[in-house]
């Protein structure tokens, strides 16, 4: 197992922040928008540098998503920011009429995804925002991994034109890629080689599979971690070349286990190559307050829940190869 | 420039195109849209100045966002008679692999269609982006919108108006076609919008008052309502028309929101407009 450390932790919107301030120093066109939510999303910076291609919406993120959208006819590239709930599902028809189906060059920014945002519940902790957007055509979504990939991510979807979703989180987690990497959509990225298990994750619980990765090694298990940061286009090369190898997948993920990463995964898998599959993923319910990490635990997310799905789909590969023999 | 005459003579081809498209595929909206034919007429054949080479972003010309996108065929008519594609593709209308789909579509590459519209209330939000975008590119050029009346019952419209007032949009001219009717009947009775007038103004809008069915009037009201833009507000025409304006047994009723005219129908629709500029 390929050894990863971390000096930092921060949150990945701020890396987001970092990332928009960047893209519009290189990208005049760049420009931004918020609902009210202009600290939660760290925005600050931007608005500061660039106070005449901000604009401040107000809590009517529908509007919102028009604006962006006729925006970019005229050539400007709108960033919109608020929460992920409030970014995919609260505004679903105006992003699929005006955006989608229309093909702007919009990027919907969305923080506080997932049961991580805490102690602010249920209402807040949107776990179905990775199916709604990946399920309309056209549509890009990515969901990096730390603060790093992140600010990486925003930086190179200004350069992308097309619509995008771009998902991050409100907690504070380690930073572990490199600061200077080349963002890629749609290439996934090969964090730790291995030869008995693929473990696909999305977001924050790739740090969550590499611990896993750790625990599966001293059990004296090889497992190939893979980093999905764009969920659509899936990198479907990447992912059947690993379980050509492995032939047992776990994917992982902070969304609802209905039309997630781990869809998407069994759904190319089903087609090309059928091998024993789980899901960490919330179990089709809503969140709850609480800490982060209890959440974590309590929802099924972190590396011990990782560990146990491997040991899992490992378990059941040997079932299958011992059936193979008789037969 | 095209006179009254010439533009009332365009509108009557215009309202010709309205009821043969609708009734060559039994289906379409021709109520709104022959409603709303004087007011896109004047428009793409006087007010604005506009380049049928259509390139998406619009820069240094004016610019129309239609929010109710269910008038398509008047749209799609005024659009092919006013030189953006050929006036033979009105044929295609509704039918599949056409470019004119039931409600008005970027997808398909359609010259002069800027973004899709059809699910109400989303049009206003579209054309404040694209005014924003304008001042931005220092373009002085204008943004005119239309929205149906029963369109406002969506509260998207209400965030947009309010953004409007409160952020000087006064590039914009958005226009309600202000008949009275929807779906279920007259909007008083569904949906009642109050003082129209006054929620605009309370809103931050200079609002004005035009006869949408009287060519004068309307070119009256278009130039009142360009020669107030640019002072901090945003222009709302509040356009009275009747819908299915033009064909008699059509006029004034919500019956003709959405339901095609058979052939007896259409025969008699056909003598009530002489044909001007030539049948597609």
């Amino acid at each position: 197992m390929k050894k990863y450390t971390y000096t930092e932790s921060k949150d990945t919107r701020s890396g987001f922040g970092a990332g928009l301030l960047e893209a519009g120093r290189k990208n005049p066109n760049v420009v931004a928008l918020c609902a009210d939510l202009i600290g939660s999303l760290k925005m600050e910076a931007f608005i500061k540098e660039f106070p005449e291609r901000f604009t401040q919406v107000g809590i009517a993120e529908a509007n919102m998503m028009g604006i962006a959208a006729g925006m970019t006819i005229g050539g400007s590239i709108p960033f919109t920011g608020t929460f992920a709930n409030f970014s995919t599902g609260r505004v679903y028809d105006q992003i699929r009429q005006s955006i989608a189906y229309s093909n702007k060059n919009v990027k919907i920014c969305a923080s506080h995804a997932g049961l991580t945002l805490g102690e602010d519940g249920a209402t807040h902790q949107i776990l179905e925002d990775i199916g709604l957007m990946k399920m309309l055509p056209g549509m890009t979504v990515i969901n990096p991994c730390d603060y790093n990939q992140t600010k990486a991510a925003t930086e190179a979807i200004a350069e992308y034109e097309g619509p995008v979703y771009l998902r991050f989180g409100r907690p504070v987690v380690p930073i572990f890629t490199a600061p200077d990497q080349k963002f890629e959509i749609g290439k996934a990225w090969m964090v730790n080689e291995g030869a008995d298990v693929s473990i696909f994750a999305t977001g924050h619980l790739v740090w969550e599979a590499i611990q896993a990765g750790e625990q599966l090694a001293e059990m004296g298990i090889d497992a190939e971690i893979i980093n999905i940061h764009t969920i659509k286009p899936l990198d479907e090369e990447a992912v059947l070349k690993s379980v050509a190898k492995t032939r047992c997948v776990v994917s992982a993920e902070e969304h609802n286990r209905l039309g997630g990463l781990g869809d998407s995964i069994a759904q190319l898998l089903i087609t090309h190559d059928p091998v024993p599959m789980r899901y960490v993923a919330v179990n089709d319910s809503f969140g709850e307050s609480g800490k982060p990490a209890e959440l974590m635990k309590k929802y099924g997310l972190d590396a011990a829940h990782i560990v146990k799905a491997a040991q899992k789909v490992l378990q059941l590969k040997k079932q299958r190869a011992g059936t193979a023999a008789f037969v | 420039m095209a006179n009254v005459q010439e533009l009332e003579k365009i509108a009557s081809q215009v309202r010709r195109d309205i009821v043969r498209m609708v009734h060559a595929v039994q289906s379409g909206h021709p109520g709104g849209s022959l409603g709303c034919t004087d007011f896109l007429t004047a428009l793409y054949f006087k007010v604005m100045e506009h380049d049928p080479k259509f390139n998406m972003d619009g820069t240094n010309e004016d610019i129309f966002f239609l929010s109710n996108g269910h008038i398509s065929p008047v749209f799609y008519s005024v659009l092919a008679r006013s030189g953006y594609f050929d006036v033979k593709e009105l044929a295609t209308f509704r039918k599949l692999n056409s470019r004119l789909q039931g409600h008005p579509t970027t997808h398909e590459h359609l010259p002069g269609v800027r973004v899709a519209s059809g699910s109400l209330g989303q049009g206003m939000s579209v054309a404040i982006g694209a005014a924003l975008a304008k001042k931005i590119n220092g373009d002085s050029h204008l943004v005119y919108s239309l929205h149906g009346d029963g369109e406002l019952d969506e509260g998207q419209n209400w965030e947009a108006i309010m953004f409007a007032g409160s952020k000087r949009v006064d590039n914009l001219i958005a226009t309600v076609d202000y008949n009275g009717q929807q779906i279920d009947g007259p909007t008083e009775k569904v949906m009642s919008l109050g003082n129209l007038h006054a929620k605009f103004e309370a809103f931050g809008w200079i609002v004005l008052d035009v006869e949408g069915n009287n060519m004068a009037d309307l070119l009256r009201g278009l130039d009142e309502a360009k020669a107030l833009t640019g002072n901090g507000k945003p222009v709302c025409l509040l356009m009275k028309t009747s819908m299915g304006k033009g064909v008699d047994f059509m006029e004034g009723s919500h019956e003709w929101h959405g339901i095609a005219p058979n052939d007896e129908q259409l025969a008699k629709a056909l003598a009530q407009l002489p044909e001007t500029l030539g049948d597609y």
